[in-house]
């Protein structure tokens, strides 16, 4: 089943060389994390070593080794949103979802809370986005609504 | 019913990610159904309600522009049950619903701005070439086409325009530097990684008028005599990857884009490549290790990219905002391009307003004017009036923080740089005197440690060691003789880092150091925060005077250091108190010291 994946993904890119990080994008999106039995099928189709693929994929923040959540919370952590208070925001999240200490994935696997430096909406500080939804202008009476559009 | 004052009826909602986030594709679909239900639809006949890109006032999203009659009006903080109101009495009845219309601050926010690039983003709709064509679009890459590659660097030369990145480097030098570049084939690049938290400049351009930049690029592209173009995109944005991506199909089906473009002989396409998140792949070398697949790191220049770039081929790398105004130019002229700021400054720069002012949004105006202007006639002032002005950063994490006495100081280039901050890309925070400088600069630095390749020593440790000790300052642990360490180790990354991230990532510490010395010396010295910010330095008491003996902050305390019982005056327990902060924030009367 993995292969049949790899496959659709490697036939998109294979004709031009520089794709390990295209690749890795679209596996990270077929399979939600980036795993070790489909870097290896890479790897041996590509005749690339399996590190060249782990050297980008631990270089660059957008790639995951284990897998996330169902959910995705994405909180902002840019300039404005830091002067105008996302901190606070993400850590009544984290209370309110019960993520535990040091980690970023609730123990059920149904969320997974990131920060992100900046996602560029700055005006509507600050900003938090539920699976692809965004909130702008948050505050702490208003996590309850971030909470509910997870399902 | 009647037809009358409908003809030409025009409703423009604005659809960039801040409009998204405030409803505005609810608001379409309410004016789409109420329309529908009223027959309005039927009588005009035609699609009237159209999505444009982002017009800047993003604080007042969803805006509305209603075009009734000829004469149009713009309504702000529209909510889809606003619709029915504005459809009956405005769009109908003739009578626009006044008190929704946009109020004094709107047009005070606009007048100062000289609006050129932005004018077309709030005009036309991002997802539909012909709106764009119908402005006189691609006319520009057409007449470029028709002339010799040299006459084309002549102009943009002429015009004066310097890279909108950051750096302010000559953009007809760069491309004359690319031309005359031995070896083929050659790339031209457009940069939209804009990883500077605090900016969005890039995203709205591309969120509102994709077809600016591409246009932009076809003209780089036969300047310089290139086949292929990347534009390299932050993942984050996912609204403006869609926007380019429709825009580059639209093209390609215009021949616009592709073999023989514009029935010429010139062969030009642009692929997309979505950047993975690295903050360090904004720096012109790493940005093309990044396009080739490899991991984002720096090498030294020279040779510089134009002339051993992306696959060791010349290359051009130019900024979104510096490619959009690329047809304007070869529309207009140079001589009206360079007519517009400072000498050495030319044309218009947008800047992404916000932080603790009252009109955020995306602003664009003539280079050189003042930061009073922007902060106090664009942005209206503080948001809170009883706070006073403090600070503005510019450039981002490269940048630094300007202080009041400088706000009559002209924004460009050189003045920028000369007072230890920058333009980086256009991010501009401001910030009141609830905010801490050195938790500030903390916060940078936090950021380019993080950010810090590691290929360098003085970068990869030298962040770390001035975090560690900007991190001690904030949480009370200061010892004497930090500023001076900060100093000298400020000063040795940005002489001795091998690329532009550690070269500028002392810039918010040396800055802040210049112009908040005192402020440090508060935090080390009489373990004070004075914007009491740092929560390790506050000392938590109740002023007995102004408790009123309500047991909130008892209720809230999770360390039990809040010693109340009813009608008794609440006392904190210092050997208890964690200092988190929580009574401070639920006492109503301000009670807590």
């Amino acid at each position: 089943m993995i292969e049949k994946k790899c496959r659709e993904i490697l036939d998109r890119y294979h004709r031009e060389k520089g794709n390990i990080i295209s690749i890795l994008q679209d596996m990270q999106e077929s399979f939600g994390y980036i795993r070790e039995d489909a870097v290896n099928w890479f790897s041996e189709q590509l005749n690339i070593p399996a590190s060249n693929f782990y050297g980008v994929a631990t270089f660059y923040a957008q790639f995951y080794l284990k897998p996330r959540g169902k959910n995705i919370i994405t909180g902002c952590c840019g300039t404005a949103c830091h002067v105008k208070g996302s901190a606070p925001i993400i850590n009544s999240l984290r209370e309110h979802l019960a993520i535990p200490e040091g980690g970023d994935t609730s123990r059920d696997g149904k969320v997974t809370i990131e920060s992100v430096a900046c996602v560029g909406a700055c005006s509507i500080a600050p900003v938090f986005i539920v699976n692809k939804k965004v909130f702008g202008k948050m505050t702490l009476d208003r996590v309850p609504e971030m909470i509910k559009e997870i399902s | 019913m009647n037809n009358n004052g409908l003809e030409g009826l025009v409703i423009k909602v604005c659809v960039g990610t801040g409009g998204l986030a405030a409803g505005s594709q609810e608001v379409i679909d309410e004016f789409n159904k109420t329309l529908a239900a009223r027959k309005v639809r039927a009588a005009v006949r035609k699609k009237c309600v159209s999505k444009t890109g982002c017009r800047g006032f993003c604080a007042k999203d969803v805006l509305v522009d209603v075009v009734r009659n000829g004469k149009s009006f713009t309504y702000q903080l529209v909510s889809p049950d606003k619709v029915s109101r504005i459809v009956d009495e405005h769009i109908i009845s003739g009578n626009p619903v006044e008190e929704w219309l946009v109020g004094p601050d709107y047009h005070t926010f606009h007048s100062k701005q000289t609006k050129i690039l932005l004018q077309q983003c709030g005009q036309i709709d991002p997802e539909d070439i012909r709106s764009y064509i119908d402005i006189g679009g691609y006319k520009a890459a057409k007449k470029a086409l028709s002339l010799d590659p040299f006459e084309v660097i002549e102009e943009v030369r002429a015009s004066g325009l310097r890279g909108r990145g950051g750096a302010g480097f000559l953009t007809g030098l760069k491309w004359e530097f690319c031309k005359m570049s031995g070896g083929t084939p050659k790339y031209i690049i457009c940069n939209a990684d804009e990883g500077d938290p605090g900016a969005f400049m890039d995203r709205s351009i591309i969120e509102g008028n994709p077809h600016s930049v591409i246009e932009g690029m076809i003209i780089g592209a036969h300047a310089i005599g290139a086949e292929k173009g990347y534009i390299y995109i932050r993942a984050e944005y996912p609204l403006a990857v869609d926007r380019l991506r429709t825009a580059l199909s639209q093209a390609r089906a215009k021949k616009f884009l592709g073999k023989k473009i514009f029935n010429s002989r010139m062969n030009f396409d642009i692929e997309i490549k979505l950047g993975a998140g690295a903050f360090v792949c904004g720096e012109s070398t790493a940005l093309m290790r990044s396009i080739e697949g490899k991991r984002g790191t720096p090498r030294p220049t020279p040779p510089r990219s134009v002339n051993k770039g992306l696959w060791g081929r010349p290359t051009a790398l130019n900024n979104v905002e510096t490619l959009a105004n690329i047809p304007i130019i070869m529309n207009r002229g140079a001589g009206w391009f360079a007519s517009i700021g400072t000498k050495k400054n030319t044309g218009t720069k947008l800047f992404a307003l916000t932080g603790k002012v009252k009109n955020t949004g995306l602003i664009e105006v003539p280079m050189g004017i003042s930061l009073k202007e922007i902060i106090y006639d664009i942005g209206g002032g503080m948001e809170d009036k009883n706070r006073r002005f403090k600070a503005v950063q510019t450039g981002g994490p490269s940048g630094g923080c300007i202080p009041a006495s400088y706000l009559n100081m002209p924004v460009d280039y050189e003045s920028l740089v000369n007072i230890g901050s920058m333009m980086g890309s256009g991010g501009m925070v401001v910030m009141d005197d609830t905010t801490c400088m050195v938790e500030m600069a903390r916060f940078f630095l936090t950021f380019t440690e993080n950010e810090s390749c590691g290929k360098c020593v003085p970068c990869r440790v030298g962040t770390k060691r001035m975090l560690e000790v900007l991190t001690r300052i904030t949480e009370g642990r200061g010892k004497e003789g930090d500023i001076d360490l900060l100093t000298e180790l400020g000063t040795d990354i940005r002489l001795s880092s091998l690329c532009g991230l550690g070269q500028s990532a002392p810039n918010p510490v040396l800055s802040t150091i210049n112009f908040f010395r005192e402020e440090y010396e508060a935090h080390i010295k009489d373990g004070i925060c004075p914007a009491r910010a740092c929560k390790s330095l506050r000392r938590y008491a109740v002023d007995a005077e102004l408790c009123r003996m309500c047991g909130k902050c008892f209720r809230v305390c999770p360390s039990g250091a809040v010693v109340w019982e009813k009608k008794q005056k609440a006392v904190i327990d210092k050997e208890k108190c964690i200092k988190c902060g929580a009574c401070y924030d639920a006492c109503p009367f301000g009670s807590i010291l």
